[in-house]
């Protein structure tokens, strides 16, 4: 096991800058999880991670020495690609057994790998059969069997369960965490699925144009995004944002105004009076009501979806969108008008002309976070 | 496997080669560069200097020629008559080998046969059926129509060579031409078709809407490669019209293998370079599709 | 084309057509050799049998006992293996080069080489000619194999940039993350995939080789291959000459067609079913 440095690493592709001097440490034994949408630069520093990429600046260190040019033979890395890249001319015994065989391992102790291997994976009735003779699930078990049984420093993953249908995905990703829990191996996992990212990563790191905007573990990610970006990214549905203002009233104390209407500011906003701001909060934080009250904001419903475990409702208030969650009974008419309250201690606030959250306890991305 | 880390060892960074593509690509290069390149340019050589003189004189030797006059037309006439017709068998026999019909394999098995047939060998097979005492006269003597044999390949009959070179040529090299229509339509997804269906399209209307256009980049390939073959004619005319008919390339031959004068078989091969790359812009330019209409 | 037609006359007009192109070119294979397996009696009588009846072995033994064919069959072999090995051997890295790498002037390449199956073998051919002669190699079998290598080569480079297009790159990545060097993992993981295409690249090479008959009887004067020894006593050659010449001539090319059939769509880019 080892951990990972990246340091000031840059790739660019002609004009266009896939990584943008990132830096970015990953614990031994940590559980990173790279995400971001496509174009962000996630696969192309797991490449350059791998060797696969050459880094145009920067240093990559793995497990203490710099890696930076070394082949990918030289890294004692194992990957799992997104397409798996399964040998089709091997059988499934030799395919896991490849990175054995390539170490010149002896033959009893290359046997004993790829059965435990495989067993872990339980795919131990396949070793004899050849990837076109297996379901795509099947031959992602052998793509992670064979990264598994070199037992190298650190693991890279790259979208490795996209390509599975719907509910292959859900069963695999439950497995996969426990069977990488299990081995305990530094690992550094791609998607952009950020269902997938909240379920598996010890820490998160999302990106966005080449740069890491946020590192931090998924609950942080997900309460306290650091940007617009982060809180419309993860989560779904997406984080809501509201033009807001705060301004003082006299007397009454600091309000918060909204394009559909206005409530109370608490402690923490009224230091933010008189400023133009972006106010963020999740579907699952708004509070829906069927009756006017004091500090709610009214909206008029548009769309309501039954999603089984919860409502989803689009509503509109005033200039603004949002969508909120309520319970699976509630099936207001579309056209008909519901009362709003923002749960305070789950309000963000964001910057508008940035996007950055303000006083956000996320970390940035420099400090490195041990486990 | 060890796992003890290594230290970091500054002066051995391992570079890795990045020459490596220009390394792989090098024979390639000089040798098309030595045996390709190089005798072309000899080749212009040979057809403008003349014991080390700047000349026309080949090319007026070949002008002037008897044959030459009668090699242009019959070769331009070659071109301009197997071509259409060739492309729009071609096109038949893609679409029968590209259907859901039962037996379209069968049929792409056999369409493809003369695939890789010689000019020669398709000059002497029909030689073959169409002497005056070959198979075809044969055959239609047995069902009745004919009562006496028909001098297919009569020298004084211009036409008829024509004919029988022109079935010839078709009859071999069809088979490329589809099988460049065919990958064209193996590349049509049969959702197009499938929506024009949809949309009240008969078959020949969708053959006119849809495949024909998204054909044209296969149609073009097809078109380039097929022009310059046919400037090419050669050993096809020969076998099955001996001395009757001469093209462009059986003059350059007789030139430099009968007569042994280089410079004006050059000429002739010059001529036929410069007709081919003329055809290729010519076909280039017309099948050129404004970016907006490519789907990528 | 999907043939979802309503009524069966279209359909059965199709089938007719098919049946009708089929036959066309069916019937001059089948009659050729037919030709080139009958006695001597029967390539000279008129009409003509339609039937095998007499099947006999005079008509090919004619033809390769006559002076110098088995030599000009054997010359040609030669020249098409040699061919194929040196055409093969120069041309696929470039095709690999192709197909893997994006490196500067990598279009300019390839557009060239497929710009220089836009010239003529007629023009190639004769300055060819003249350099042999001044090299001393005229008339030689090496000399015929450099020109037919010139003119496979462009071919190797494309089928063969076609044949590891079609192997995903991420198959030899995915080997250099297990311990494999570049080279390592182009022969455990890239060339055994690729094995069939590139076989079927090297067999059509022969076929080309085989075929061609400009630059070779232009080349050779004593050591002719088999298509310009043909094509030199053509001029007043008799029936059964020709009628086996014919055949062995085409033979090959149709049974390799045959057994290649499937893995000509691989070269070109596309499977058949």
């Amino acid at each position: 096991m080892a951990d990972v440095r990246f340091e000031a690493v840059r790739k660019t592709f002609g004009k266009v800058v896939a990584v943008d001097d990132v830096d970015l440490e990953v614990a031994d034994g940590d559980f990173v999880v790279l995400l971001g949408p496509s174009g962000c630069g996630k696969t192309t520093l797991l490449r350059c991670l791998a060797g696969l990429e050459k880094v145009d600046n920067g240093r990559v260190l793995i497990g203490g020495r710099d890696a930076t040019d070394l082949p990918p033979r030289r890294r004692r890395i194992a990957m799992v690609f997104q397409s798996y890249a399964v040998f089709p001319h091997l059988n499934v015994f030799k395919n896991i057994a490849f990175g054995l065989r390539m170490q010149k391992e002896r033959k009893a102790v290359i046997r004993d790998r790829v059965e435990s291997a495989a067993k872990l994976l339980h795919i131990e009735d396949l070793l004899d059969r050849y990837p076109s003779q297996i379901s795509g699930g099947q031959r992602q078990r052998v793509a992670v069997a064979r990264a598994i049984a070199t037992k190298a420093d650190v693991l890279l993953m790259d979208e490795p369960l996209s390509n599975l249908d719907a509910l292959l995905r859900m069963e695999m990703r439950a497995e996969l965490k426990a069977l990488l829990q299990e081995l305990g191996s530094t690992t550094i996992y791609v998607t952009h699925d950020q269902v997938e990212a909240l379920s598996m990563g010890d820490r998160i790191a999302v990106m966005n144009a080449g740069r890491i905007v946020q590192l931090d573990g998924p609950l942080a990610v997900y309460d306290h995004p650091a940007d617009t970006f982060v809180g419309g990214f993860v989560g779904s549905p997406p984080m809501n944002f509201l033009s807001a203002e705060i301004i003082r009233a006299d007397g009454a104390g600091p309000v918060v105004n909204l394009s559909g209407g206005s409530f109370p500011a608490d402690g923490a906003a009224a230091d933010l009076a008189g400023r133009k701001l972006v106010l963020g909060i999740r579907a699952e934080s708004i509070v829906v009501e069927q009756q006017p009250g004091d500090g709610l904001i009214e909206a008029k419903v548009i769309v309501v979806e039954p999603l089984g475990s919860h409502n989803l409702l689009t509503v509109q208030s005033g200039e603004d969108t949002l969508k909120v969650s309520t319970s699976p009974h509630l099936f207001p008419e579309p056209g008909s008008s519901v009362w709003l309250r923002l749960e305070p201690n789950r309000i963000r606030w964001m910057d508008p002309e940035t996007g950055t959250a303000i006083d956000s306890p996320a970390v940035a991305p420099q400090t490195a976070v041990a486990r | 496997m060890a796992t003890v880390a290594q230290p970091v060892t500054i002066g051995r960074r391992l570079r890795r080669w990045e020459g490596l593509p220009y390394a792989l690509i090098l024979p390639t290069v000089a040798y098309l560069g030595l045996f390709f390149a190089w005798p072309m340019v000899q080749a212009f050589g040979l057809a403008f200097r003349v014991d080390n003189e700047w000349t026309l004189g080949p090319f007026r030797t070949m002008v002037h020629d008897t044959n030459f006059r009668p090699a242009l037309t019959f070769t331009l006439l070659l071109v301009v008559v197997i071509v259409p017709i060739q492309f729009v068998l071609a096109l038949v026999m893609a679409l029968i080998a590209n259907s859901k019909l039962h037996g379209h394999g069968v049929f792409l098995a056999i369409f493809i046969l003369p695939l890789a047939i010689s000019d020669l060998a398709a000059g002497l097979v029909w030689q073959a059926i169409l002497t005056e005492r070959g198979y075809l006269n044969t055959f239609l003597t047995k069902v009745g129509i004919l009562d006496h044999e028909y001098i297919w390949l009569d020298p004084t009959k211009p036409r008829n060579l024509v004919i029988a070179v022109v079935v010839a040529e078709l009859w071999r090299s069809t088979a490329f031409v589809m099988v460049i229509f065919l990958a064209g339509l193996q590349g049509i997804p049969h959702e197009y078709t499938e929506a024009a269906e949809v949309f009240g399209a008969g078959f020949f209307q969708r053959v006119r809407q849809i495949i024909l256009p998204m054909l044209k980049p296969a149609i073009q390939v097809a078109l380039l490669f097929r022009i310059i073959f046919a400037f090419e004619a050669f050993a096809v005319v020969i076998a099955i019209t001996g001395r009757a008919k001469t093209t462009l390339a059986t003059e350059a031959w007789r030139w430099q293998a009968e007569y042994f004068d280089s410079h004006v078989a050059a000429a002739y091969s010059a001529l036929i370079l410069v007709l081919s790359l003329v055809s290729a812009g010519i076909v280039i330019w017309m099948f050129r599709t404004p970016k907006a209409q490519m789907m990528r | 084309m999907s043939a979802r037609v309503v009524s069966w006359l279209p359909k059965l007009l199709v089938y007719l057509v098919g049946i009708v192109l089929s036959l066309w070119v069916l019937a001059p294979l089948y009659v050729t050799t037919l030709a080139a397996f009958s006695s001597e009696e029967d390539v000279y009588k008129y009409p003509k049998e339609l039937l095998p009846r007499d099947l006999s072995t005079e008509t090919l033994s004619f033809f390769l006992n006559f002076a110098g064919m088995t030599d000009a069959l054997w010359r040609s072999v030669f020249v098409a293996l040699i061919t194929l090995a040196l055409s093969l051997a120069i041309g696929t890295p470039a095709g690999y080069a192709i197909a893997r790498f994006s490196f500067r002037g990598s279009d300019t390449v390839r557009l060239s080489v497929v710009a220089t199956r836009a010239f003529p073998i007629v023009i190639l051919s004769i300055p060819l000619a003249v350099i042999f002669i001044r090299w001393g190699i005229d008339d030689t079998i090496q000399g015929v194999a450099i020109a037919h290598t010139a003119l496979a080569l462009p071919f190797v480079v494309l089928t063969t940039a076609s044949v590891f297009a079609n192997v995903p790159a991420e198959l030899e990545e995915a080997a250099q993350t297990l311990g494999c060097s570049r080279a390592s993992a182009f022969i455990r993981v890239a060339l055994p995939l690729a094995l069939p295409g590139l076989a079927a690249s090297a067999i059509f090479v022969f076929i080309i080789s085989w075929n061609e008959v400009f630059a070779a009887s232009l080349l050779t004067l004593q050591n002719r291959t088999l298509p310009a020894e043909v094509l030199s006593l053509l001029e007043g050659a008799p029936l059964n000459f020709r009628f086996a010449g014919g055949f062995l001539l085409l033979a090959p090319s149709v049974i390799v067609i045959l057994l290649i059939r499937r893995y000509l769509f691989t070269m070109w880019g596309r499977v058949v079913r």
